[in-house]
């Protein structure tokens, strides 16, 4: 009896050290192996330390300081009380605005077409449509800023926004056509053969298929124009000055914790609207698809 | 049987929750031509897998060639795969494919030359050694995907749905194809399979898997004639199955009531609990126009569907209660007019030695 | 697919717009910068138009090439930094279980969405004599003084000398690659997430080891994404004009400024629209590869 339940318990210490989680990694499975985890970290520590360092300094009692001497919102009243920084915003919020109703029109009306028509030279303009996306922002820049001066147009928040609107439109138009790519063309199909015309079917079937990707479209439009720095610096005149070429001007005096603080401001506001827009995408997408 | 080149001993394997196989033994000897058979889903990729070295066992171990497989890495083992997809290098030219496996482990150059030429000699290949894969047919790629795994000389050759992406025709002629390269090369070839015609044909022995268990060993002739449970009787084969209650043992016999029959006595040994299934393959049921001779199994019925599928007849017949027998009804003369026609009223029969026992 | 000539209207409709906005506001300007960059400078600042590749020639005096040179040094810095980073970043989420792969995702996407402006300007606070990387160093070096002190040797080390990170070429390098590495992990994981993986498994079983897998099969078959992730970041960082602006000082400027300079200070237009084109024909010779590469890749491989 005794012997008996001995060689039970060996048995259960038996099958439980066999039965312990070897670390054994799978060939393929190149984000347990250690090495490259230790990798991945540096990456991200790379990647994150000086945001979340911005991020966390602007909360520092201190306005030069490395060492953390307390919390405290007090930049943040300063930031928020600073006239020409609130101008400055509400520029930015315009100029977002009005570029991106335009853009979202017209960049997915484009998306549609290359996704619905085969034409001549298509490579071609396929190609050409999304140069604003490929070409370094500095050469646009100073070509709206060649442009505007040639045609003898005052700098001002027209002009940024008229620039804004052709470099999104690209981008809006490849988020259209991604969305479309998903797009059953027998549903049009479908409807036309249940003896709707044309254009009731674009609006009853296809366009209410487009609509997560006019609001991702008008979202990433909202965010780069918000963002936007380099081709704004070129086409911003005086009165003008649009958020991020406020918060560039600060920075060339010195780096504040209230140009921390503003930074911050902008940092939340476009990630918001970005992990939006990403949720809408994913989610519609699997609502469509009925998961 | 002689010595086992893979042994897997009580194997089991989870991925999270989900028992993918679960505690599974067996031996395969060398030079065996060996399946592993069943539904998808059933483990049976992850248990190839598992012995490739790709997955690694949540507990038991496996043994190929007598050494322990724990911890050594695929490209240790001395198994090679044939993958469903063939994996052949796209960027490779099919002489670069088949030698690749000779070139990464240092072989020298004119070694690798000359074995290249008789991989390809042996899947019948010479005169595609500059092909890039784009260029061939799926058949085509599949004899690479062969002689590149073949000319590593492995103990054990792995195959996964190796016909799966081929066509009716072609798999036919693939099926010889392997069992002739087999016997070719003589090494033990361990093939993953979903389709029963596949391994019945192919292999010597099956092992039939069902939710990550292996439920019967056997040869083919075996698992068809002998199946050891309504699983396998179903899976492998069509099966005719009558709902029974034991009623006693009468020197050998099985005594049993049957739906539909009655009380019928056939041969079995072994223990029975009191509901069984009686079975019998539909090419062993008799039609008969008059009352069968006493001692056989039998059901009159009406003849309700004929399925013509040229060789042979599918013929459906019903009982007044609703039991449903399929015969299949060689064609053997050259009529349009098949022995019953739909509405006929006839006898099916069949003998008592022909009754599969089904307990499980 | 449909065919315009089935529906022109409709096809007109949708074209029309953007097409007349980009011609307009971006084909238009840049022709025009296109123009100036053969026209001159006149005495007043204003700009001639002409036909003389005297703006292309300075370009490439000693003075402007060491610049020209100095931006395709730090731009193929940046984008080897970036490949050799990016390449196991990207592998490792391309084959990791679902959830962890869309974390991994996120990590790596999130600050491409956090504004460049920013991104660059928050590595002045890291690299700063008073900043967070010399504190760091500051700390480590008192700690090794105290532990030699222990042992019997103080003041080996004598007081901390804070290095100078800032202004200067490695600090513009470092932020671009911050900058861009998100451009390149993103088409090598959209090229590795597609590869069959059974490529990888194939070799493995047929006796690689894993580097020389990744060198035969894993590096040849993702070329198309590598190739992209390369030029891409090649391009966008030769065009860079804040990392050098902010972080560069004197010794870090690039093409970028010397083109903003001339739009700027100099009023010389004709000689920025010259310097901003010699970029433009690196992205259009840039884009030609690309595209040669994945046509290549798509028929002669028959990926």
């Amino acid at each position: 009896m005794k012997t008996g339940m001995l060689a039970e318990a060996g048995k259960a210490i038996g099958t439980a050290t066999r039965a312990r989680p070897k670390r054994r990694v799978l060939p393929l499975d190149y984000a347990r192996r250690r090495s490259i985890q230790a990798l991945l970290a540096g990456i991200f520590v790379f990647l994150y330390f000086p945001i979340v360092a911005l991020v966390a300094f602007s909360f520092n009692n201190s306005r030069r300081n490395v060492t953390w001497q307390g919390f405290t919102f007090d930049y943040y009243v300063k930031a928020f009380n600073n006239a020409s920084l609130h101008e400055a915003f509400t520029n930015s919020l315009i100029v977002a605005g009005v570029s991106t109703l335009i853009s979202t029109a017209l960049g997915a009306m484009l998306g549609l077409a290359l996704y619905r028509f085969r034409f001549p030279m298509k490579g071609l303009v396929d190609g050409w449509v999304s140069l604003p996306i490929v070409i370094p922002e500095i050469c646009m820049g100073v070509a709206m800023l060649a442009f505007f001066a040639a045609m003898d147009i005052q700098l001002g928040l027209a002009t940024i926004t008229v620039s804004h609107i052709a470099f999104t439109i690209p981008f809006v138009a490849v988020v259209i056509r991604a969305r479309m790519a998903g797009f059953d063309q027998s549903l049009e199909e479908a409807s036309r053969d249940l003896g709707a015309g044309q254009w009731q079917t674009f609006w009853n079937v296809t366009f209410p298929y487009m609509g997560p990707g006019l609001v991702a479209g008008a979202l990433l439009a909202f965010t780069l124009s918000l963002d936007d720095f380099v081709i704004t610096f070129f086409t911003s005149g005086p009165g003008s000055t649009t958020f991020p070429i406020k918060i560039y001007s600060m920075v060339r005096f010195s780096v504040t914790p209230e140009v921390n603080a503003a930074s911050t401001v902008l940092i939340v506001l476009t990630l918001t609207l970005t992990v939006i827009a990403m949720v809408i995408q994913g989610r519609s997408g699997k609502q469509m698809v009925g998961k | 049987m002689s010595r086992a080149i893979v042994s897997i001993q009580n194997v089991s394997k989870l991925f999270g929750s989900i028992t993918a196989v679960d505690d599974v033994s067996l031996d395969i000897a060398e030079g065996e031509f060996f399946a592993l058979l069943g539904p998808s889903g059933c483990g049976k990729t992850t248990l190839l897998r598992m012995l490739a070295g790709f997955e690694i066992p949540s507990s038991g171990r496996i043994m190929i060639d007598g050494q322990e497989m724990e911890g050594i890495d695929p490209n240790r083992r001395p198994v090679n795969m044939v993958f469903q997809s063939y994996a052949v290098f796209p960027h490779m030219s099919v002489t670069d494919n088949v030698g690749y496996g000779l070139k990464v482990t240092g072989v020298p150059r004119a070694e690798i030359d000359k074995r290249v030429k008789e991989a390809l000699a042996l899947v019948k290949l010479d005169g595609y050694e500059r092909r890039m894969p784009g260029q061939l047919s799926g058949g085509q790629r599949q004899r690479v995907a062969l002689a590149r795994a073949l000319i590593k000389r492995p103990k054990v050759l792995l195959l996964d749905e190796p016909l799966s992406a081929l066509d009716a025709k072609l798999r036919e002629a693939m099926q010889l194809e392997l069992v002739r390269l087999k016997n070719a090369v003589g090494i033990t070839f361990i093939i993953v399979t979903h389709d029963q015609d596949e391994a019945l044909s192919m292999a010597n022995r099956i092992a039939v898997m069902d939710r990550g268990r292996v439920v019967q060993v056997a040869s083919p002739a075996e698992l068809y004639e002998f199946p050891n449970s309504r699983f396998v009787a179903d899976f492998i084969g069509k099966i005719n199955l009558l709902e029974a209650r034991v009623a006693g043992m009468e020197n050998g016999r099985l005594l049993a009531d049957a739906v539909g029959i009655g009380r019928v006595a056939v041969p079995f040994s072994g223990a029975a609990k009191s509901e069984i299934g009686l079975a019998v393959r539909p090419e062993k049921v008799k039609l008969d126009r008059s009352e069968p001779a006493v001692g056989r199994l039998k059901i009159r019925g009406r003849v309700r569907e004929i399925a013509y599928y040229g060789d042979e007849s599918h013929v459906f017949i019903e009982d007044g209660a609703g039991l449903t027998i399929t015969a299949n009804v060689p064609n053997d003369a050259r009529t349009t007019q098949g022995p019953v026609a739909v509405g006929d009223e006839v006898w099916v029969s069949w003998a008592p030695a022909d009754t599969l026992v089904l307990t499980e | 697919m449909q065919d315009w000539r089935k529906n022109k209207l409709f096809f007109a409709i949708l074209m029309a717009p953007s097409a007349f906005w980009l011609v307009v506001f971006f084909t238009i300007p840049l022709a025009i910068v296109w123009v100036y960059s053969f026209g001159g400078r006149g005495p007043e600042g204003q700009t001639l138009i002409g036909f003389s590749f005297e703006n292309y020639r300075r370009a490439v005096e000693w003075i402007h090439l060491g610049i020209i040179w100095k931006s395709i040094v730090i731009a193929s810095i940046t984008t080897a930094a970036c490949l050799l980073l990016g390449f196991p970043l990207a592998l490792a989420i391309a084959f990791a279980p679902s959830r962890l792969k869309n974390v991994l995702l996120l990590l790596v996407i999130l600050p491409f969405w956090t504004n460049l402006l920013i991104r660059t300007y928050s590595w002045i606070a890291v690299l700063r004599e008073r900043g967070f990387l010399n504190f760091g160093l500051e700390w480590l070096w008192d700690r090794a003084d105290l532990l030699f002190t222990f042992v019997g040797m103080p003041d080996l080390f004598g007081e901390f000398q804070p290095l100078r990170l800032l202004y200067n070429l490695p600090a513009v390098v470092i932020a671009l690659i911050h900058v861009h590495l998100p451009f390149m992990v993103l088409p090598l994981y959209a090229t590795l997430e597609k590869l069959d993986r059974s490529y990888l498994e194939a070799s493995l079983d047929l006796g690689a080891s894993q580097w020389r897998t990744l060198s035969s099969v894993t590096v040849p078959l993702a070329m198309p994404g590598i190739a992209t992730g390369v030029l891409l970041t090649f391009i966008l960082s030769l065009g860079s004009f804040l990392a050098p602006d902010l972080l560069g000082g004197t010794e870090g400027l690039m093409i970028g400024n010397l083109i903003a300079h001339q739009f700027g200070p100099s009023r010389d237009w004709a000689f920025g629209s010259a310097l901003s084109f010699l970029i433009m024909y690196a992205t259009f010779i840039v884009l030609w590869i690309r595209s040669t590469v994945a046509s290549r890749s798509q028929t002669g491989l028959g990926i």
